[in-house]
């Protein structure tokens, strides 16, 4: 039901321009996820839209109504924080039936829909408890519950796991989607966790100093994004300056530091300066052979499921290169000699040289 | 720097036991990593080598003598904050040049070292601003400067880049152990990311309320990690129980809830034991077709989830078990989707098979 529409917003404090015409569709039921660095306006934006701020210009429409001028408690718009904000002196069950009292919900109906919260949260055991006698993850999920017992049909998530330890983040971050398909739930996710917004959003928005840099599912945010922004802030990626010196067919060749490498064409043109990718899974390393770039591993870093390695390619690049530990078990050592190639060009992305330079390009403030 | 021994330490504020009963080394220049779920002693560990607190039992010595009257000024150590607390009236520069010059450093050759360790960290060229005006990223590094700086051989650091956001994080981790190698730092270094831990670390140390769990390099505490806590908290993995059916010499034939039987190495098992089977996600492998492993079972594709450079597979096994399985790499496509029928399999010796823990399952794994 609730269809949000967020129209070129803009909002400034002082001289920080937080957000700069933003506009985003979000879809009934969708859950998306804002991911951006720290200071690229996530959480002013919907600040927005919960109503806490006002924007300077631009509307925001939910369901096609514009609602800058509704006030908080009639927007039926659900919201939680990072810092869990449950009421101390209440038991859970008092926590998550405090909104509809607050409405002057008839009685047996709070009691009704405060025992289906139990249910949904599956902290029906619990109900007594104090949220001082509870763990910050069962905290969080009584602030959702709390939440949703308001009946709103629109969520807004401000880190909402950002204060719990990296385990019981992960856990919890597939209950809270599954609450919202569950109960077709619309969500705005605001989060610095990429692994959380690839692993649970069905939109990533990905957002840089006020702008929205792109839109997009998770797996093309992450194996073929629009901008270069994105394909290095999320996910680890080789970057690599070139021009295209060859042109054949649908491929072309490209000078990296005077050392060539075959690439997808894309829509480049010869003689064009470009910023090549790979990400590091994609690069494979050998025993020393005739195929691609020799090289000197630099660095070796085990973390379980693959291994990290640097190696310095012979003429001064750098490449980041990782392989499964299950599928490579032996590995290679550091000053070991190896070859370096991209078993399939296909994985490899082409990016215009950023007119603003490459710093700029990447930059994260 | 100096070889840390800590001897039966213990400490407790009121009736909260920080650390409790803690034996370790560090020796100099190695790099150690601490780990642990929030409240479980790390913060605690590290102020009592800097000399912010003192043990109320135990001894810790450095090269074997005991500091417990040394005050913190005389231990040689730097203790960076988590709360990086910075002078806000100074520069960049002469925040880094104070520890120097606190030591009596002469001011030429303070802001000297000063400027250098800016270089390391690459901010050169904020060196003239204040604190107020950078990052928090930014902020965090020179923390790290002024640390490094400071003259001290060893370099306690807590959560030294926790405030930065995960590309920044991924940068700095490497170029910190870079820079702590490179200068023959000792550096022990808090951290709750295990990834970090295993890429930073020559060793890790696993606390868990006040306790350590496990102490030992990356790969070790990875593949043979001392329990199920240690196994879960360190790298994923999926925790099945069962009954050990028989054991033929190096195999242990174990029956797991709901019936599947499984082979699992047979180390220290004996019969009827109630056991924990712990499978690492990318060690359960999936497949359309046959696979040339000890222990194979058909499966359905439960859930699929997207990691970025992974995916996760939940899969059902024949018994009602959902066991994860995780693969490395992979395109823009899952290679399965749900509803689809695999066959899902892991070599004997991938299992690592533990005794059921006392307290339960549950209570085992729980973090918080």
């Amino acid at each position: 039901m609730p269809e949000l529409d967020i129209r070129e917003v803009s909002k400034t404090f002082g001289d920080i321009r937080a957000l700069s015409d933003v506009t985003l569709h979000v879809e009934d039921k969708q859950y998306v996820c804002i991911l951006g660095p720290s200071g690229c306006g996530k959480s002013t934006l919907i600040r927005c839209v919960a109503g806490i701020l006002t924007p300077d210009s631009g509307q925001i429409l939910l369901d096609g109504n514009s609602i800058e001028r509704t006030p908080i408690e009639d927007r039926r718009i659900g919201y939680v924080f990072q810092d869990i904000a449950l009421f101390p002196h209440m038991s859970v069950r008092s926590n998550l039936s405090y909104g509809l009292a607050v409405r002057r919900a008839p009685s047996n109906e709070i009691a009704t829909v405060t025992n289906e919260m139990l249910d949904l949260i599956n902290m029906r055991e619990r109900a007594r408890s104090y949220p001082s006698e509870l763990s910050g993850g069962a905290q969080q999920k009584v602030a959702v519950g709390r939440a949703i017992a308001t009946g709103s049909h629109l969520f807004l998530l401000d880190e909402p796991l950002g204060a719990l330890d990296a385990l019981v983040r992960a856990e919890l971050r597939y209950e809270l989607r599954k609450l919202a398909s569950d109960l077709g739930l619309t969500v705005l996710h605001v989060t610095h966790d990429q692994e959380e917004a690839l692993s649970i959003a069905d939109l990533v928005v990905i957002m840089k100093s006020g702008h929205i840099v792109e839109v997009g599912k998770p797996s093309e945010i992450y194996h073929s994004p629009r901008r270069l922004f994105t394909e290095n802030f999320v996910g680890e990626t080789n970057l690599l300056e070139g021009t295209i010196v060859e042109v054949v067919g649908d491929g072309c060749v490209v000078n990296v530091k005077g050392r060539k490498i075959g690439a997808p064409r894309g829509e480049k043109s010869l003689g064009q300066k470009i910023v090549l990718c790979i990400r590091p899974e994609f690069v494979a390393l050998s025993k020393p052979n005739n195929f691609g770039w020799s090289g000197v591993v630099t660095q070796v870093t085990f973390l379980g499921s693959h291994n990290r390695y640097v190696v310095d390619v012979d003429g001064g690049i750098e490449i980041v290169a990782a392989e499964s530990t299950v599928e490579y078990s032996t590995g290679f050592r550091i000053g070991e000699r190896v070859s370096v190639h991209v078993e399939n060009s296909a994985h490899m992305l082409l990016f215009d040289y950023p007119a603003e330079g490459l710093e700029s390009e990447i930059s994260l403030e | 720097m100096a070889t840390i021994r800590f001897t039966n330490v213990s400490k407790s504020f009121g009736k909260v036991v920080a650390l409790d009963d803690v034996s370790f080394e560090v020796e100099d220049g190695e790099y150690v990593c601490v780990l642990g779920p929030t409240g479980s002693g790390k913060t605690t560990l590290l102020k009592l080598i800097a000399g912010l607190l003192n043990p109320d039992h135990g001894t810790i010595t450095f090269d074997g003598r005991p500091v417990n009257k040394v005050s913190a000024q005389n231990r040689n150590a730097v203790y960076v904050p988590q709360q990086y607390a910075l002078f806000p009236h100074l520069t960049v520069l002469q925040n880094v040049a104070f520890g120097p010059l606190a030591r009596g450093a002469p001011p030429a050759a303070a802001l000297e070292t000063a400027s250098k360790t800016l270089e390391l960290v690459r901010l050169t060229w904020r060196a003239s601003a204040f604190p107020s005006e950078l990052s928090g990223g930014m902020q965090q590094r020179v923390a790290l400067a002024r640390g490094l700086a400071s003259g001290a051989g060893l370099l306690l650091l807590d959560e030294p880049l926790g405030a930065l956001d995960a590309r920044l994080r991924l940068d700095l981790r490497h170029k910190l152990r870079d820079l702590v190698k490179n200068s023959g730092f000792t550096a022990i270094h808090v951290t709750h990311d295990q990834d970090e831990a295993m890429s930073v670390g020559d060793e890790i140390i696993v606390l868990r309320n006040g306790k350590i769990q496990d102490h030992g390099p990356p790969r070790r505490v990875y593949r043979k990690p001392s329990n199920i806590f240690v196994a879960n908290l360190i790298g994923n993995a999926s925790f099945l129980e069962g009954l050990v059916d028989s054991t033929v010499g190096e195999t242990a034939i174990i029956e797991l809830r709901g019936g599947l039987t499984v082979q699992a190495p047979s180390k220290n098992l004996t019969l009827t034991d109630p056991v924990i089977l712990a499978l690492r996600k990318e060690r359960l492998r999936i497949s359309c077709e046959r696979l040339d492993l000890d222990n194979l079972f058909k499966g359905e594709v439960r859930a699929v989830r997207f990691l970025g450079n992974s995916r996760e597979y939940l899969i059902r096994v024949p018994n009602g078990l959902i066991i994860a399985s995780r693969t490395f790499g992979g395109n823009e496509r899952a290679e399965y989707a749900v509803g689809d029928q695999v066959l899902a399999g892991f070599l004997e010796g991938d299992a690592m098979v533990f005794g059921y823990p006392a307290k339960g399952l549950r209570e085992e794994l729980e973090i918080e």
